[in-house]
């Protein structure tokens, strides 16, 4: 499918017809449009890696192109190309037309692009005002001339339907808001097409509708597009066109009415997906772990839990869920003796854990899988044999009397390689030079080969494929089916509804409700996941 | 003898020596915290002030021109300032490790110049005082403030000029875009490593001024290791000023005043050991950056070499 040429629908067609009846080249933001962008026959090499094998991509004015793939399918690597980041080794790309080269972000400004982050790019101490002038010339020459930049950004905010202050401090900004600083910014600078990479994946479910309305208004006042995401409904939902990567190369471009969320996935991944895991009924009576007004700092010092009550059963998966920055590292972290807790009590297995060492935690029989897998849960320079006893190498068979025990060692290796289905070239392989999935599976067979009582999992699938993931999931089902307690820490509220048991909602380090999986919508944590605590509101 | 201390002269000494002090601080310091802003630590400070010390100290000797002895110290501090960019935004360099290096360089080449070229140590005639008109007639006041010499001068006048180009002017968002989120200047167009070299080689010409202001103008000699750890407590003094360039000016003051004050108390002969004496400013450091440090964070990208990831 190589090299195919898009198929032009009835659809575009008409949207084409009402841009050409409107008979103007110019944007509310009075920049003028770009009608066509065209990148033909990309590669980008990496030691090792062809990230992009020959893409095709275009993008239309009055359009959102969607770019769908895997993690490492090559969507931010091509962005990247065209943003100015990354310089391709071969293929061209055309504005209306016209071969352009893009050397760099500047280049890419000039010709009219504009790329929304997935990590803001923000200067957390600056002002609004101050983000959105930075590196433009000002008009008084070598000093800035921030009120005028005020002005015109409340005025694109007035065009578009994005409020914000542009004298306040970017620091004290929601997520949410941040997101329309970055999208003024693009405005500002002229942007007439718009990469939007992954922009709904740290946002709360009215977040994310606010910012489509936005997006269509966006569309239909003649912006070109790009939307990046793994998330199929929503790109069912908002893209006129959808192309899909896989290991660099487009395995498919296509009208959005012409298919269908299973064939996407299906191009996504290779292969059919697995359905969705059953649950069994389990007996849930036994408390594993209790938290009792639990509050600790985070790393400014200032409260990062502010009194988190909770009960983990046995058998039962606690989903909680948030948006990042909300305290969920802190929580992760404090019950595992990693943070120092301030006030409140931790018990475990009916021990006070409040205080104790990791070594002592350990002991009672929890698990920890951390966020941050390779900072945090693995030493990267060390083999894979080595990572896998870690945490028992003071244990018989690992060791006696301060000497190490390869023999053991080597046998226990093989036998969770095998087990947990990890692919690397050998038990001696550094950790470094695995994929993420398969860190994530040695991971999983390190924390439990020990049958813990309780898993404390904090994020255990981000930034992992679709099948690395499903893996995951499967792992912490047959977990609760043997009567582990989990405690599930995530920002996809996905995840979280398809597995828990029970949901709790962490903002600002509170606990703001609970909810039983079966009675839970999306639009409701999602008021809680932004800190609305009653729907009394509405 | 105690009381000694306590006459109108005596403090009045006091006050208008510690104003005139706090020059080298302020230059040096003024310069690393524009670096600093921008997320380079420069610790060789000390290095690029011996070096511009004996420069414009043996360019006045030779030629007798004040203004060509401060040019050499200018462009000496220049050179270095562009070699410290070299090294740690190019080559990106232990920030740590490497201004250690430049200021080992600095001390052991201006020795070897010193060895080599004058051998013996020499004075020249430093910049006079210039008593600004009325104003130096104040009784009290006029002394402690309005009769120095230009570097002087200069040196508090910089402290405004700096505030208004790290706060008003598009350099100055850069410079402090740079040091909190390079990858966020880098993303708009701004050249991470251009801003960076700029603060570098600026910072370089601020300690040559700095040594200057010591060989030129305030103790008009030199000799080895003249500046004996005055640049490192300027590099110290950024941390204590929370980055701010007022917050430096109270710094250098706190700084100049407790030496001024250390240097008379040994020219009254009071009976404090000489060497607890000399102590003092260095205790102070210590102490202020413990109480500082706790106050104001760092520049986010501070001592962070920039590199383009993916």
């Amino acid at each position: 499918m190589r090299g195919q040429r898009p198929r032009i629908t009835a659809q575009e067609i008409e949207i084409q017809n009402q841009y050409m009846a409107d008979n103007t080249e110019f944007l509310p933001s009075g920049k003028p449009k770009i009608s066509t962008m065209e990148m033909r026959g990309i590669v980008k090499r990496f030691p090792g890696v062809l990230a992009n094998d020959h893409v095709d991509f275009d993008v239309h004015s009055g359009e959102m192109h969607a770019l769908l793939g895997e993690n490492g399918a090559g969507k931010s690597t091509l962005m990247r190309v065209l943003y100015g980041l990354y310089q391709a080794e071969e293929g061209e790309i055309l504005i209306d037309g016209h071969p352009v080269q893009i050397e760099s972000p500047h280049d890419a400004i000039e010709a009219g692009i504009g790329m929304i982050h997935q990590h803001f790019m923000l200067v957390p101490t600056l002002t609004v005002a101050e983000n959105v002038a930075l590196g433009l010339p000002s008009s008084r020459g070598a000093l800035t001339d921030l009120d005028r930049v005020s002005a015109r950004v409340l005025e694109l905010a007035d065009l578009y339907g994005l409020q914000v202050d542009p004298d306040a401090y970017v620091w004290q900004l929601a997520v949410g808001q941040q997101q329309r600083v970055e999208i003024i910014k693009a405005l500002y600078r002229g942007a007439a097409l718009l990469i939007l990479d992954e922009p709904t994946a740290v946002l709360t479910p009215q977040e994310v509708s606010e910012l489509f309305v936005t997006l269509r208004q966006m569309m239909v006042d003649g912006h070109a597009l790009i939307f990046i995401s793994h998330k199929l409904q929503e790109v069912m939902d908002i893209c006129s066109r959808v192309t899909v990567l896989r290991d660099g190369r487009v395995v498919g471009q296509q009208p959005i009415d012409q298919v269908t969320k299973g064939a996407l996935a299906r191009m996504m991944v290779g292969r059919e997906l697995q359905a969705q895991p059953e649950k069994e009924e389990i007996e849930q009576d036994e408390t594993r772990l209790s938290l009792r007004d639990v509050w600790a700092d985070n790393d400014l010092g200032t409260p990062g839990l502010q009194g988190v009550s909770l009960d983990l059963r046995a058998g039962e998966i606690l989903g909680v869920a948030g948006v990042s920055g909300n305290g969920q590292r802190e929580l992760a972290q404090a019950i595992n003796g990693l943070r120092t807790i301030t006030k409140g009590t931790v018990k475990a297995g009916g021990k006070d854990i409040t205080g104790a060492s990791p070594a002592v935690i350990i002991q009672q029989g929890v698990s920890y899988v951390p966020e941050e897998r390779m900072e945090d849960g693995m030493i990267k320079e060390f083999t894979v044999a080595e990572n896998l006893i870690l945490r028992e190498v003071n244990k018989q068979p690992f060791s006696r009397g301060g000497f190490l025990n390869f023999r053991a060692i080597s046998r226990q290796s093989d036998e969770l390689i095998k087990e947990f289905n990890v692919k690397t070239p050998s038990k001696d392989t550094p950790v470094k030079n695995l994929s993420g999935g398969n860190i994530q599976k040695l991971l999983l067979a390190r924390e439990l080969s020990r049958k813990p009582e309780v898993i404390i999992a904090a994020q255990p699938t981000r930034g992992l494929d679709i099948g690395a993931t499903e893996y995951v999931h499967q792992v912490l089902i047959d977990q609760r089916a043997e009567g582990t307690a989990i405690l599930l820490i995530s920002e996809d509220l996905d995840e979280i509804l398809a597995l828990s048991d029970r949901i709790i909602v962490i903002y600002e380090g509170e606990i703001m409700g609970e909810v039983s999986a079966e009675k839970a919508d999306p639009e409701q944590l999602g008021l809680l996941m932004a800190g609305v605590r009653s729907q009394a509101g509405e | 003898m105690i009381t000694e201390l306590f006459t109108t002269t005596v403090l009045v000494g006091i006050l208008a020596s510690g104003f005139r002090l706090a020059t080298p601080y302020l230059y040096a310091s003024l310069g690393e915290t524009f670096g600093q802003k921008s997320g380079v630590l420069n610790l060789g400070v000390e290095g690029i002030m011996l070096l511009g010390a004996f420069a414009a100290f043996y360019t006045t000797f030779i030629t007798e021109n004040l203004w060509l002895g401060l040019l050499a110290a200018i462009i000496v501090g220049g050179i270095m300032g562009l070699a410290v960019a070299v090294i740690n935004v190019t080559l990106k360099a232990e920030q740590g490790i490497s201004g250690i290096g430049v200021f080992l360089f600095g001390l052991g080449m201006s020795e070897l110049l010193f060895q080599k070229a004058l051998g013996t140590v020499e004075t020249v005639s430093g910049f006079s005082s210039i008593n600004i008109p009325f104003l130096s007639d104040i009784p009290i006041i006029g002394e402690i403030f309005f009769q120095h010499n230009f570097l002087v001068y200069i040196a508090y006048l910089m402290v405004p000029v700096s505030w208004f180009v790290l706060s008003k002017t598009t350099l100055g968002l850069k410079i402090r875009a740079v040091g909190e989120n390079p990858e966020a200047a880098d993303t708009l167009g701004v050249s991470v490593s251009g801003v960076r070299y700029f603060t570098q080689i600026f910072g370089g010409v601020m300690s040559g001024i700095a040594g200057a202001s010591l060989s030129i103008a305030l103790l008009n000699v030199f000799q080895q290791n003249l500046t004996s750890g005055l640049g490192f407590i300027a590099v110290a003094l950024v941390y204590f000023g929370g980055w701010r360039p007022l917050g430096v000016l109270v710094g250098s003051l706190i700084f100049s005043m407790v030496n001024a004050l250390q240097l008379w108390v040994q020219v009254l002969d009071i009976p404090i050991p000489s060497d607890i004496a000399v102590m003092m400013p260095y205790v102070l450091t210590i102490l202020a950056l413990v109480i500082a440090v706790q106050r104001v964070r760092p520049p986010s990208a501070l001592t962070k070499p920039y590199e383009r990831g993916g």
